[in-house]
């Protein structure tokens, strides 16, 4: 007879039914174990929290002081009703955690959302054997490649300097939590003055009490602003575009950092200077890498080319490849669309 | 090749003008004349046919990364273009060699030769190439030899960063890139230092454009400072009378002497030196015949005398530009005018014989008699008035302020067509549901979409074109190569916050389709926007 599956989905998301808990729930529930705190993922309203230990502070800056959020070192085991759930980095940003669920002895991991290139502002990616692999698939197509990052902060600083020279302010559009940081951690900071966005600057303490270190960088305010003006690289969420804000940065140089810069048309479509190629999520080589690092023969795919990801797992790679449906589509082609509810 | 590639990114990225003229300049300071030729020939919008065929392009990257053919379409369809899928799925190069080669050496070695093989025989050329360039150059090439390239810049903007460089005024260059000439590095040190006695004698002048009228003609001032003439519905020409020749250009820059066998034969009694701006038109009876009569003319290579007899042309001048040799182009239209009537004696007495006509200068004391002329246009088959100041010179290009057209329908726009869809019931299996576009910038915004105004010939022949310039298709939608330009006529415009142009056309229907002109001459949708404010009538 065939066993209740470990992991089944819901109207609220993925759920344990032997352990009584949530991963990364679309809505209030009793326990909630959480990948990581981006807003597609950590929702409020549950009643417990389970987080990876360096994930507590972000994730309570998200969704609220009062929370019952219990963290959690990765590596180390915790039983729910004899399911025994432990964390492990999935380099997506700080506290970032695939889950490891196992009962019965049958193990399922879930990704949540995870890159396998290094990234000073968080924990390094690590596979997790296992039976059932739930991958995320935001760039699961070939033409997504990402270059080595040092590359990419080579040409940031490059235009950062270009700008500079010219008198002009060096814009990034980033996400406020996660690439924002990596950024900061990334570049030249001995190139000038850095300043932030206010949905930025929250971060920056919860990230450097984790031990990852970041340069000096002040929120964007009427007095920060004349020492950034024409040199500075202010870094902030697209969703300041058209807006004074910018407009009170003077003559500035655009551009958006984003796995979605990989295509000219993707770049072409927004009023950017630049794109830069810099993703926090796996790129094809990167999903393919991960997925045979786990040794599962069971892939289920979510958040991004599900459909054509399991295709390609089923017909090339001979796995037991399924869809796992979301609410939530990964992460926003455009550097506007990145409002907070967009983020992954 | 690395820094015409890299020359490509800046232009294809940037979005400011001052930046893409500087690094216009620095790249043809800084490069050798051969290579330098062969970036202005691309970046002045010529274009080799293409070498290869897209399909056969999918299939050798699809077996080159390994890749099974759906999945490499699924990213064609993601990124939207298959120059730069292709690029982007190929495996990573060891390095990079072919990219140090000067531009005119590669596309001699790795474009060129492709002509002569057909498709299977293609491939080790084309392998070769990838296995030598990083992706950027594998992109730059691999839309070279489909033969789309096009780069973000305008002509307008290349005559600019190459006049500041050979420092003489725009318009000298623009004059210095007209006619069809083709890369060599002699041709480019002639545009950068000409020794004005060795110009070559086919080469015209560049175009005066007008622009159209917006709000009424009384603003213009003073009728008595005006020449108003009628808009004619043809074809806009330059004939040339020199060096014992006689040469036809059209303002797409083709050469049409051969086209118009009538017109050139009488040019030939022109007097040596002489250089006359017109329309070319197909006349009867001291009036125009419709345009789509003169469009049988064109694209016809071989004339039969029935064609002759059915559709004769006449050159009708109302401009002229050099006379003995002389360019007359900084002298008032009014001077110009004096020798324009003295080069053709006969004015506009049109007898059944003559090809090259006098443009009729049209006496008005007011403008408000003007526009009762003007009310008349459609039934003499022409567009409307031109106006031109008489104190003007011959500029080069479309520059505002002494130059108007005033047509009378306000609502006509050349639009380029971007997607097709096949129609229902009996048109269905033909495409004849059509999307068109302006420009905005570097980009096509769509602004109509029209169904009827072709005829049942005009809709077979295009959908033949369609079906071989599909760039992408989803579902029933094709995205065609932006090649093809309309005139589109509408009754109504609103602006709109439902369409991406901002702007809703009430009942859009085609006029014609203009083979005789380039994408690049349809509208700007800021002229689109400009019709609202112009009073409807």
């Amino acid at each position: 007879m065939a066993r209740a599956p470990l992991i089944r989905l819901t109207q609220s998301g993925l759920y344990c039914e032997a352990g009584g808990f949530y991963i990364d729930p679309w809505r209030g529930v009793e326990r909630a174990v959480i990948t990581h705190a981006h807003s597609d993922h950590a929702r409020r309203g549950s009643e417990a929290y389970l987080c990876a230990q360096s994930g507590v502070g972000v994730l309570r800056h998200r969704i609220g002081a009062g929370a019952n959020i219990r963290g959690l070192p990765f590596g180390e085991s915790f039983s729910m009703n004899g399911v025994n759930v432990s964390l492990h980095p999935a380099g997506h940003i700080l506290g970032s955690a695939q889950v490891r669920v196992e009962h019965a002895g049958e193990v399922l991991v879930v990704s949540g959302d995870y890159k396998t290139t290094p990234d000073a502002a968080c924990e390094t990616f690590e596979p997790v054997p296992c039976h059932t692999f739930i991958t995320e698939s935001t760039f699961a197509l070939p033409h997504y490649r990402w270059r080595p990052p040092e590359e990419v902060f080579g040409e940031i600083d490059a235009w950062w300097r270009a700008n500079q020279r010219q008198g002009r302010t060096s814009v990034l559009f980033a996400y406020s939590l996660g690439k924002a940081q990596r950024v900061l951690a990334g570049v030249d900071a001995s190139i000038g003055p850095i300043g932030v966005h206010g949905s930025v600057e929250p971060f920056l303490p919860l990230y450097r009490a984790e031990g990852i270190r970041l340069p000096d960088a002040v929120k964007v305010t009427p007095e920060s602003l004349p020492d950034l003006k024409g040199r500075g690289l202010v870094v902030t969420p697209g969703s300041v575009q058209n807006t004074t804000w910018l407009q009170k940065l003077g003559p500035s140089s655009l551009a958006f950092a984003s796995g979605w810069m990989a295509v000219r048309g993707a770049r072409r479509r927004q009023a950017l200077d630049r794109g830069f190629v810099l993703s926090d999520h796996a790129d094809w080589a990167g999903l393919l890498d991960a997925i045979e690092a786990t040794g599962a023969g069971r892939i289920g795919v979510t958040h991004g080319y599900s459909d054509t990801f399991v295709r390609y797992l089923r017909e090339e790679r001979a796995l037991d490849a399924f869809v796992v449906p979301t609410r939530f589509s990964g992460e926003a082609a455009t550097a506007k669309d990145e409002v907070e509810e967009g983020e992954s | 090749m690395k820094a015409f590639c890299r020359l490509f990114s800046v232009l294809d990225e940037s979005n400011r003008t001052n930046d893409k003229i500087a690094a216009m300049r620095d790249y043809f300071e800084s490069t050798p004349a051969g290579a330098a030729s062969w970036a202005l020939f691309f970046l002045t919008g010529k274009r080799l046919p293409a070498l290869v065929k897209s399909k056969a392009l999918r299939g050798w990257a699809a077996q080159l990364s390994g890749l099974p053919d759906w999945l490499v379409d699924e990213s064609y369809a993601q990124v939207g273009d298959l120059a730069e899928t292709v690029a982007l799925i190929l495996p990573e190069p060891e390095d990079a060699p072919l990219v140090a080669l000067p531009l005119d050496e590669f596309i001699r070695n790795h474009l060129l030769p492709l002509r002569d093989w057909d498709t299977p025989m293609q491939f080790p050329f084309v392998r070769e190439a990838w296995a030598g360039l990083d992706q950027r150059g594998r992109f730059v090439y691999n839309k070279l030899i489909t033969g789309a390239f096009r780069v973000g810049v305008s002509r307008r903007l290349v005559v600019r960063a190459l006049a500041e460089l050979a420092s003489v005024e725009p318009a000298v260059m623009e004059h210095r890139l007209m006619g069809n000439w083709q890369p060599s590095p002699e041709a480019f040190a002639r545009l950068l230092s000409e020794d004005e006695g060795e110009a070559n004698p086919a080469r015209p002048y560049p175009f005066y454009l007008a622009s159209p009228l917006e709000g009424g003609a009384e603003a213009l001032g003073d009728i008595a400072d005006w020449q108003a003439e009628w808009k004619w519905d043809g074809i806009r020409a330059q004939l040339i009378r020199r060096s014992g020749l006689v040469i036809l250009w059209s303002r797409g820059e083709d050469i049409v002497s051969e086209r118009f066998p009538e017109i050139t034969r009488e040019a030939a009694r022109l007097p040596e030196g002489a250089v006359l701006d017109g329309e070319i038109l197909c006349w009867r009876d001291d009036a125009p015949l419709p345009f789509n009569v003169l469009q049988t003319r064109i694209g016809r290579k071989k004339l039969t005398p029935k064609i002759l007899e059915e559709a004769p042309a006449v050159f009708l001048a109302y401009d002229c530009l050099e006379v003995e040799g002389q360019d007359i182009r900084d002298l008032p239209l009014s001077r110009r005018r004096e020798l324009l009537e003295l080069l053709l004696p006969e004015g506009y007495a049109v007898d059944a014989d003559r090809a090259i006509l006098l443009g009729e200068r049209l006496q008005a004391e007011s403008w408000s008699a003007l526009a009762e002329l003007r009310a008349q246009s459609r039934s003499r088959g022409v567009e409307g008035l031109m106006l031109k100041r008489l104190a003007s010179p011959y500029q080069a290009g479309r520059v505002k302020g002494d130059w108007w057209k005033w047509k009378i329908d306000p609502f006509f726009i050349d639009a380029v067509m971007i997607y097709a869809q096949a129609g229902h019931g009996r048109r269905a299996g033909l495409h004849t549901d059509y999307t068109f576009a302006v420009w905005d910038g570097e980009d096509l915004v769509p602004i109509a979409k029209a169904y009827s105004g072709l005829t049942d010939e005009e809709i077979r022949r295009l959908d033949n074109w369609i079906k071989q310039h599909t760039r992408e298709r989803h579902g029933p939608v094709r995205i065609v190569e932006p090649q093809q330009v309309f005139e589109l006529h509408f009754e109504g415009l609103a602006r709109s916050t439902r369409h991406r142009s901002g702007l809703a056309v009430r009942f859009p229907r085609i006029a014609r389709w203009r083979t005789d002109k380039q994408p690049r001459e349809a509208d700007t949708l800021e002229g689109v926007q400009a019709l609202l404010e112009q009073p409807q009538q």
